[in-house]
């Protein structure tokens, strides 16, 4: 775990990059996060994904795969991949400032 | 007059409870465990199957002849749950009233939510072996193998017995080689996963083992279709995989009623329960054993077993009125067939990794711990008689504590 700063917040990392405490978050924070893995703006489609990732996490303490994002989010998993290219789950979550998906086991 | 404990499921989690829930309680409850055949298939054979390592006639047993006399059971399809009215409407509209539920009726295959899986080439070139029919099939195919691309894809998480997709890729590294068209084989493991496995250890040791055994692995494959004509599959991101024979691990979800059911279950028909109580989110007299609980820790045989005295404990207390006990650690303990007469063995919880050390005695044993060893493939084929003779009769299994030990752990050395 490191400490760095995004959008002016000091904020605890783990070594991919991921916020270690989803209560640190904002969301200028999210729109940096998501600025330095390529996506220039969050628009209302990725919103609407990011906040579905975040409300789950909080609920359940387990960040949603793909498929119950694709089937509950109101985003398809086709969409999905346009909005967060190479791996949704995992940049969602990232730029949402929860822990990294873990699949499960 | 006697409290209504009806069951749903006569699978491993469904059937031990009912035993033990009827050996506890006598007639305090009357037990009534419902499915909708009576075939009970002991799920660690499937893996054994293909390699002809198991006769597909003998993993499967009677489900009513796992059960204690006394205990009723009901063959019928569940329509729904209905939570308010604490009632389980059958297939025909029959109504089965309790006062506590145990939903135990595991996780079902959906080969059917992947593009392209089903189809002419279904059980042709396309297989699976999570369930007997497709083991079987996949048993003719590997012994009429003459070498070519062998594609293991798993789809998506989360999957009954996670190890068995590595467990399948080290065996058929044995079975190709025993053959002799091992060498003119590319054997490939796919996966939504960044690794092996999900836990970082077991996943180390488990990719080491890929790699010496010249097995590729694919991670972070997330399958969007199969293109069953042209022989490959295609991730969301459109990276392709090219396969002669594809062995999938389809998509998992819930039995079907669940999505029937009000408010019970998750998108993907999965119930959510407290994971050290068990009991569901969606009623106090609900609780959650097995596969179908959408608790973060494996869907495996042996994580129903280190429940069952959870399950036991709290259906009591809930019908005495009192405080639940949150006993359940999220202990698993899976053996990993690696090939050649060897398994390693694998022990963790929700707080604790799989580590290296001795099982189940610390220091002692006699089972080494993420290691290979000849005692561990011996001890999963001796667990087959424990499975129906100690597990499903809801015994413990000499030992083997519920909670995971965490003494003489460490990690491996590399």
């Amino acid at each position: 775990m490191t400490q760095t700063t995004i959008a002016g917040h000091p904020v605890d990392v783990d070594p991919e990059g991921f916020l270690t405490d989803p209560g640190a978050w904002d969301r200028d924070i999210a729109a940096e996060i998501a600025r330095d893995n390529g996506i220039p703006e969050l628009t209302e489609r990725h919103w609407q994904v990011v906040d579905f990732m975040r409300e789950r996490y909080l609920r359940d303490g387990a960040a949603p795969s793909i498929r119950t994002l694709g089937k509950a989010s109101g985003v398809p998993v086709k969409e999905l991949y346009q909005l967060f290219p190479k791996g949704p789950a995992k940049l969602a979550a990232k730029i949402g400032g929860i822990p990294k998906p873990r699949g499960c086991i | 007059m006697s409290s209504r404990v009806v069951i749903l499921g006569g699978g491993t989690g469904g059937t031990l409870a009912a035993n033990r829930l009827h050996r506890a309680l006598g007639d305090a409850i009357d037990v009534t465990v419902v499915d909708q055949d009576d075939r009970h298939v002991y799920q660690p054979g499937l893996l054994f199957v293909p390699f002809g390592l198991a006769d597909p006639d003998h993993i499967v047993r009677s489900r009513s002849a796992q059960l204690a006399s006394g205990i009723h059971m009901v063959l019928a399809d569940v329509e729904r749950v209905e939570l308010e009215q604490r009632s389980v409407i059958l297939a025909g509209g029959a109504a089965l009233p309790y006062d506590v539920l145990v939903i135990a009726t595991g996780a079902r295959l959906q080969p059917e939510e992947t593009e392209g899986m089903l189809g002419d080439a279904w059980n042709e070139h396309v297989f699976t072996f999570y369930d007997l029919e497709g083991a079987t099939a996949l048993r003719d195919a590997l012994a009429a193998f003459e070498g070519g691309r062998l594609l293991v894809n798993v789809v998506d998480m989360p999957i009954k017995c996670p190890v068995a997709p590595l467990e399948f890729c080290f065996l058929a590294d044995w079975f190709l080689r025993e053959r002799g068209v091992r060498e003119r084989t590319e054997i490939t493991l796919a996966t939504p996963l960044d690794g092996a496995f999900t836990k970082p250890l077991a996943s180390q040791a488990l990719g080491g083992l890929l790699t010496e055994k010249g097995i590729a692995l694919e991670a972070e494959f997330a399958t969007g279709r199969v293109e069953a004509g042209e022989g490959r599959i295609v991730s969301w991101d459109e990276r392709e995989l090219p396969f002669d024979l594809l062995v999938a691990i389809p998509a998992h979800g819930g039995a079907a009623y669940v999505e029937r059911s009000a408010g019970l279950g998750d998108e993907l028909g999965f119930v959510p329960c407290d994971p050290h109580t068990l009991q569901a989110r969606a009623a106090s007299n609900v609780f959650v054993l097995g596969d179908a609980a959408n608790i973060p820790t494996s869907k495996a045989g042996s994580v129903s077993h280190f429940e069952g005295e959870t399950i036991v404990e709290n259906v009591r207390r809930m019908l005495a009125g009192e405080e639940l006990r949150p006993s359940f650690d999220g202990h698993a303990n899976c053996f990993i067939e690696t090939g050649f007469g060897r398994a390693l063995l694998i022990d963790f919880n929700y707080e604790n990794e799989p580590l290296a050390g001795r099982f189940p005695e610390p220091h002692l044993g006699p089972l080494p711990l993420l290691r290979e060893s000849r005692m561990n493939h011996m001890a999963k084929l001796m667990f087959e008689w424990a499975y129906w003779h100690v597990l499903l009769p809801g015994r413990e299994l000499p030992g083997i504590s519920n909670e995971m030990q965490t003494a003489g752990r460490h990690a491996p050395e590399s």
